[in-house]
């Protein structure tokens, strides 16, 4: 950098009070604009620090492997049988994992304090949350894709189609849009990474594992099932499955949008209180 | 409509037990630098984030720019800008990412945030650092580069929170420009800091607070006379002197004169500058020559230590000379 050279720094300075006359108020950019820009940092965030894609790409893999050869035989006979079954479930796991990754990252923006600047800014509010999910979104994208690919490659053939797939991964990820502003707002509530981590994992695994993702619901005892009756987790599952398999998705595709609603409603409210003194 | 960039009543902010701001008003002029001075936990910053809308206020108003900071706290984020005392841009992103992305927040095109990123990058002497990620810039070009992103689109009132602490000289030095040519612009800026000779380079007027409280203002000479006094020291060309020249001033000046550690020197506190000018003239007519002789205005350390009973230094001093 250049040496503050007297002649040097008043040139700076010069050019300092050229910049500062600019009287240019570009009109203000509605919600949908601004909510673009700030996914468009996470896309940034993602060119510069692509370490981030590592979780989306492992954590898929490892399922996708693990279980399918794990319950494979024992399930439905042969690992070729069961990832029909299994591939559609596990592509919901996988990004739903991934999604707790969302309230760590804005634990870690907050602290730094680079929401300071964007809360200070004359935009509607939301939109800087509202980009990060949707900059999530390109992440989890990349994991249905790594998961798919894998399930083709063992042997998956969805009746659906590419259509079918498609579909099924887009309501995937509407759901999991909807499922970040729980864990926008644990992350406002909750101080360290470490305690976010651990109270999404609590939310996680019943969700998970308490759906119809490994296996039909009807081996199971009566107040499992119940439980798995009103999982938002199975609705999703039993539409992707269908939409990807080429079948009737029945109500699950409703059923999967009305509790999407519902957690944007609610956690998504409870996340913009909390926005308001987030420290 | 009032002219008051900043009007404040019993602004109150309270962290458990921590009545981190306690009933401040403030009642603060458009144009010019206004410092906000006061040791490290006196409340600067949290007075500072309620009155640029990012903590609301426990009790008591303030009003921005004429704007209720809780009930037009959108107004007031159309005309102010935070350069926080922290990282206030991502660190992840480059300095050029950066701007832009500010640049589209309020609303230029694409180009155009492109051109008014270059436009400040150059301006603030980081054209060629505005390809390089922040994490890697160093500890004054991130402060450069925080206020360029407060300048994106130029705002009516700008909050610095302690943007030179923790600098070298020479990257303090350049910050203290870039404040005074953005005074020299129009804008107002509310400058917070630690540093006594900062407030007094840089601000017109300056409160000074300490536990949450504001406990006096005005311009810097108008505390340096609230305290009273300024200091003379002398020292003689002979210590054999020092006696007689001692005794001398007692007489002329009519207050203590203190002997210093040097065997030639004496210091003593004085209200007026003519009982100086008399004494240095008995001294040469006694036939006492000097080597050395200086009245100093009262230090703003003095000042604070007069008003509060400490001192306003950090408690670890940075390893930092005095820059002015
Ligand atoms: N978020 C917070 N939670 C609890 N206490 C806080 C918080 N922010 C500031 N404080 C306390 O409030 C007081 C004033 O802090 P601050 O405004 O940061 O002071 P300054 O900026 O003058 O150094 C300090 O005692 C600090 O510990
Ligand atoms: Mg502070």
């Amino acid at each position: 950098m250049s040496v503050a050279a007297p002649t040097a720094q008043k040139h700076e300075t010069s050019k300092i009070l050229s910049a500062l006359a600019s009287t240019e108020r570009p009109e203000p950019p509605g919600p949908i604009s601004t909510s673009f820009t700030f996914g468009w940092r996470a896309l940034l965030k993602i060119k510069h620090v692509p370490e981030q894609l590592v979780d989306v790409t492992i954590f898929p893999i490892m399922f996708t492997l693990l279980f399918t050869f794990l319950f494979g035989g024992a399930l439905a006979g042969s690992t070729v049988e069961y990832v029909q079954f299994l591939l559609p479930g596990i592509l919901v796991q996988g990004v739903i994992m991934i999604t707790m990754y969302t309230g760590t990252t804005l634990r870690t923006d907050i602290e730094k304090g680079v929401f300071d600047r964007f809360r200070s800014l004359p935009i509607w509010r939301p939109s800087a949350l509202v980009g990060m999910l949707l900059g999530d979104a390109a992440r989890f994208t990349i994991s249905a894709l790594v998961t798919i690919t894998l399930g083709l490659i063992l042997g998956w053939r969805p009746q659906g189609g590419p259509v079918g797939v498609a579909l099924g991964v887009l309501l995937l990820l509407v759901f999991a849009f909807s499922l970040g502003w729980v864990w926008t707002f644990l992350s406002l509530v909750l101080r360290t990474s470490n305690a976010i981590m651990g109270v999404s994992m609590l939310v996680i695994t019943p969700l998970t594992f308490g759906s119809n993702i490994f296996v039909d619901p009807s081996t199971m005892p009566g107040w499992l099932q119940a439980f798995v009756e009103v999982n938002p987790v199975s609705h999703l599952v039993t539409a992707v499955r269908a939409l990807m398999g080429g079948t009737d998705p029945g109500n699950g595709i409703v059923l999967t949008l009305v509790s999407s609603a519902a957690l944007v409603a609610v956690f998504g409210s409870l996340t913009m209180w909390r926005y308001r003194d987030p420290r | 409509m009032t002219d008051l960039a900043i009007e404040t009543h019993g602004l109150v902010k309270v962290f458990g037990s921590t009545r981190a701001v306690d009933g401040v008003d403030l009642a603060i002029p458009r144009g010019g630098v206004h410092g906000f001075l006061g040791p490290n936990g006196a409340g600067k910053t949290t007075t500072i984030r309620m009155l640029a809308t990012l903590s609301t206020p426990d009790g008591g108003t303030a009003r921005v720019l004429g704007r209720d900071v809780v009930r037009e706290a959108d107004e007031v984020r159309r005309r102010v800008s935070l350069t926080g005392q922290f990282a206030s841009v991502d660190e992840d992103l480059t300095g050029r990412e950066n701007l832009r992305l500010i640049g589209r927040l309020f609303g230029y095109t694409g180009p155009g945030a492109t051109r008014r990123a270059n436009e400040l990058l150059e301006a603030f002497g980081l054209a060629e650092a505005g390809d390089r990620q922040v994490k890697k810039y160093s500890g004054g070009m991130r402060r450069r580069i925080d206020i360029a992103a407060s300048i994106v689109v130029t705002p009516e009132l700008l909050f610095l929170d302690e943007p030179t602490t923790g600098l070298d000289p020479r990257s303090r030095n350049e910050v203290w420009d870039i404040i005074r040519a953005m005074v020299g612009s129009g804008t107002t800026v509310l400058l917070t800091t630690q540093y006594l000779d900062e407030a007094d380079q840089l601000a017109d007027r300056i409160s000074v607070i300490d536990s949450g409280k504001v406990i006096a203002e005005g311009t810097s000479s108008e505390l340096k006379a609230s305290v009273g006094s300024g200091s003379l020291h002398v020292r003689v060309m002979d210590p054999a002197d020092r006696a007689a020249a001692q005794q001398i001033l007692v007489r002329e000046l009519g207050v203590e004169v203190r002997e210093g550690v040097d065997p030639a020197a004496l210091d003593a506190s004085v209200d007026s500058s003519t009982v100086v000018t008399r004494a240095l003239g008995s001294l040469d007519a006694a036939g006492i020559t000097l080597a050395q002789f200086a009245l100093g205005q009262p230090t703003l350390d003095e000042v604070f230590l007069a008003l509060t009973g400490h001192t306003a230094e950090p408690e670890q001093s940075e390893t930092e000379e005095d820059a002015a």
